[in-house]
């Protein structure tokens, strides 16, 4: 790999730097002449894994807790099939020490093989993530039968909206941190083409970023569909947005219900939506559209990144398992001013957002409720907890409206061990 | 991108058409040079620490530049980087410092006795004078391109260095990631912090990897002489002072420059620099001497005037407002600097500065009296 690249230039006999250079490097008598240049492998032995550690001392994320000066030693050298390296997962934990308050993760993929190159850390971030799951002894279950799901019908007159989300991977090609420009655009083809197969309520329509109008990008603004190039430190420092906006686009049927981004974050983010409280039809047409697409790029010998541990292999490892955000956006004028909200939520593991979405505060008395897990429970046994624990938050407000008491439930139980 | 991109043998494995970047709605250097016959040619190489072609263009695919302002849009990840990729980087060289060709020679000339004059622009106004330049230090990897441990290991050279200078030019250095409170308000205060870059330009190339990590500044003790350490650059150095003795500032600018760079001699490390690109630095803008000598003058009258541009123009000057960099003037009060950075020496470029501002105080004056400034105007320099 590196040595057939190392010979474009002559080395000549390189020198003395190590005693003065950083802390921990070890003098290995080397001479340094005025027009040497180093080779990448040189450059190795020249600055030890010390001399590279990272400064985590004022850091609070997962990488942070997790990433040991010898583990990192370790794994330095080490690269996945598609040369992706340690360094390359880390920096956006690196260069986000992240809020004392929020634990951010602190690393990302570049590719399938990253999860198990990197093991030996992303495995202690994946437990500490995600409530205790080992991704050594444990399986994750994945089901996408909708039929299963009970009482997924809302009372509308609480519930504005439902919405199921999650991502899927392209196997074989690396991912947005990673991913050449041929590798992005091939994850555009790939997609699109099998995007165009579905029919009936699923049909729909291609909009790549690059090269929309300003009528459909104002259409698209208006209907909430449209992302934007991403600003937040956290994507942008993981490299997600080098090339923008080239082969990113998003794809959505003609009924506006189910709706694809394309190269965002993930190769595919999927979303099924629609105003009121018809959250098993919600998930109906996403089960139906993920098992659809999912055919249609098996049949041009694609198929999405999965494994019986880590279930869905996303971008993040905080979307490993199922990837889903199940949600509605719910009012709950009375519950929400209780004092035992929160601890209800925490029970039925449930999370509240503003209706603007991560990190946005709740406008009036109207929130977005979801699912807190990802990993470790199947599509249907998540969007069952929310059914659930939205059924049970609306018969609490219900019941203080009638000046009744409520009961925080006890908690259910995370996953099957 | 981090160093030892080996990563870029997976993408021979695409045509080069498939990996060519959508340039359609550029406007930089880059962009107007690269063709996918050239992208085809060179992406199969690397410098020896790495360094490919993706990283040197990079920025510019991810800027893609203002219609009025023409960006470069590469970057360099090495010394090396200017001789694997000339044939990019020979055009946007030639493109952006006026058509200086790869076969011409660059001049350095660090001698403060050859500049005439400069001590002597009217204090009434200019306000304050200033030199700043570049530096890199050779054996190192530059900031889009290196690893922590290479980082801190130039800083820990470069504090060693400026630690041995005496006398006026004594002084100390703040880390950014150890200083204190009180230590970080009075850098402010001074003018002299510099924060994480904001700037896309530079976040896409990859230099506010790792940040603050072994960044910091050093400064003497009379606060004439600054350095920054690890910004944009392995080292931006910057000598100022209020008034206008441009000759004070450039004398001091000189002196500690040839000090610290029998420093870095002296410790096995001297400066990259050639006889063809003058002092290597991160973005070709800044090649040749990375010199910009600047002060901040007070022009009411003639900043009104609609000759005002060409006379600038004529004297290879260039305005900015006191802000610095794309800021604009308050109160007619201008940062006028050189435009040029390769193809003139050092003491050539702070000489048009000195003999361009005195001029333009001369006809500021001449407008202030009601007078016309037909006669004073200046042959193209």
């Amino acid at each position: 790999m590196a040595s057939a690249f190392t010979k474009i230039m002559t080395v000549r006999n390189t020198a003395v730097l190590l005693a003065s250079l950083g802390a921990g490097t070890v003098a290995t008598g080397y001479m340094l002449s005025d027009n040497a240049a180093l080779s990448a492998t040189d450059r190795t032995k020249l600055y030890p894994p010390s001399s590279d550690f990272p400064d985590l001392r004022k850091h609070n994320n997962c990488m942070a807790s997790a990433l040991t000066p010898a583990l990192y030693a370790k794994l330095r050298d080490k690269v996945t099939p598609s040369n992706w390296t340690l360094d390359q997962c880390i920096q956006t934990g690196v260069d986000n020490p992240g809020h004392p308050f929020i634990k951010t993760v602190g690393m990302v993929a570049g590719d399938e093989e990253s999860y198990e190159v990197f093991a030996e850390v992303f495995n202690p971030i994946i437990k500490d993530r995600h409530n205790g799951y080992d991704p050594i002894t444990m399986k994750h279950p994945t089901d996408l039968d909708a039929s299963k799901l009970t009482s997924g019908m809302f009372d509308e007159n609480y519930v504005l909206s439902s919405r199921v989300r999650t991502g899927r991977s392209i196997r074989g090609l690396s991912l947005p941190p990673a991913c050449t420009r041929a590798e992005r655009r091939e994850v555009e083809r790939v997609v699109v083409t099998a995007l165009s197969g579905l029919k009936g309520d699923l049909a729909g329509h291609y909009y790549g970023l690059g090269d929309m109008t300003e009528a459909e990008q104002q259409r698209l603004i208006d209907d909430h569909f449209l992302f934007d190039k991403p600003v937040s430190p956290l994507l942008t420092c993981a490299g997600m947005a080098r090339d923008w906006p080239d082969a990113r686009g998003i794809w959505h049927n003609n009924e506006k219900t189910f709706l694809i981004w394309i190269n965002e974050e993930d190769h595919t983010r999927v979303i099924s939506m629609e105003k009121g409280g018809n959250m098993k039809r919600v998930f109906e047409r996403f089960c139906r559209g993920l098992k659809q697409v999912e055919s249609l790029i098996q049949e041009r010998g694609w198929e999405f990144m999965w494994n019986e541990h880590l279930g869905y292999i996303l971008t993040c490892p905080s979307n490993l398992g199922t990837g889903l955000r199940a949600g509605v956006h719910v009012k709950l004028p009375k519950l929400s001013q209780d004092a035992r909200f929160n601890k209800i939520l925490e029970n039925l593991r449930l999370q509240k957002r503003g209706t603007g979405g991560v990190d946005t505060a709740a406008v009036g008395d109207t929130f977005d409720i979801s699912n807190l897990d990802r990993l470790g429970k199947s599509e249907v046994e998540l969007v069952q907890v929310v059914v659930d624990g939205v059924n049970y938050l609306i018969d609490c407000e219900k019941r203080l409206e009638k000046g009744q008491d409520i009961k925080v439930p006890s908690p259910i139980s995370q996953f099957k061990k | 991108m981090p160093f030892s991109n080996t990563h870029n043998a997976m993408k021979l494995k695409f045509s080069a058409n498939a990996e060519f970047p959508d340039l359609s709605k550029h406007n930089n250097h880059m962009a107007k040079i690269l063709t996918p016959a050239m992208y085809d040619h060179l992406r199969s190489k690397q410098t020896p620490s790495g360094f490919t072609l993706d990283d040197v263009i990079q920025t510019g695919v991810d800027n893609p530049g203002h219609p009025f302002i023409m960006t470069v849009g590469c970057v360099a990840g090495d010394e090396e980087t200017y001789e694997v990729f000339k044939e990019l980087l020979d055009p946007v060289i030639q493109d952006r410092h006026g058509g200086y060709k790869p076969s011409d020679k660059h001049k350095t000339d660090l001698n403060p006795a050859n500049l005439k004059g400069g001590d002597d622009l009217d204090p009434n106004y200019v306000l304050s004078s200033r030199v700043r330049t570049g530096r890199s230090i050779r054996g190192f990897c530059l900031p889009p391109h290196c690893s922590r441990g290479e980082r801190r290991a130039i800083e820990k050279l470069s504090v060693e260095a400026l630690d041995a200078l005496d006398g006026d030019l004594k002084g100390k250095y703040y880390a950014l990631k150890n200083m204190t409170d009180a230590e970080q308000q009075q850098l402010i205060d001074d003018h002299f912090l510099f924060d994480k870059p904001v700037s896309p330009l530079l976040l896409a190339a990859g230099m506010a990897r790792d940040w603050p990590d072994a960044r910091g500044i050093w400064h003497n003790d009379n606060k004439t002489f600054l350095v920054w350490v690890n910004e944009e650059d392995h080292l931006r150095v910057i000598s100022m002072q209020k008034g206008g003795n441009m000759r004070e500032v450039f004398t001091r600018f000189c002196t500690g420059l040839t000090k610290i760079e029998s420093l870095f001699k002296a410790k096995g490390h001297p400066f990259m620099w050639n006889e063809h690109l003058g002092y290597v630095l991160t973005c070709p803008s800044n090649l040749g001497t990375g010199l910009r000598g600047g002060v901040h003058v007070k022009l009411p009258n003639l900043s009104k005037h609609a000759k005002f541009d060409e006379v600038l123009k004529k004297l290879r000057l260039q305005k900015r407002g006191t802000g610095g960099v794309d800021t604009a003037a308050v109160g007619g009060v201008f940062d006028i600097s050189n435009a040029d950075r390769l193809g003139f020496s050092e003491v050539e470029l702070v000489q048009m500065v000195v003999d361009g501002v005195k001029l333009l105080v001369d006809m500021e004056k001449q407008l202030e009296k009601g007078g016309s400034i037909d006669g004073l105007m200046p042959a193209q320099k």
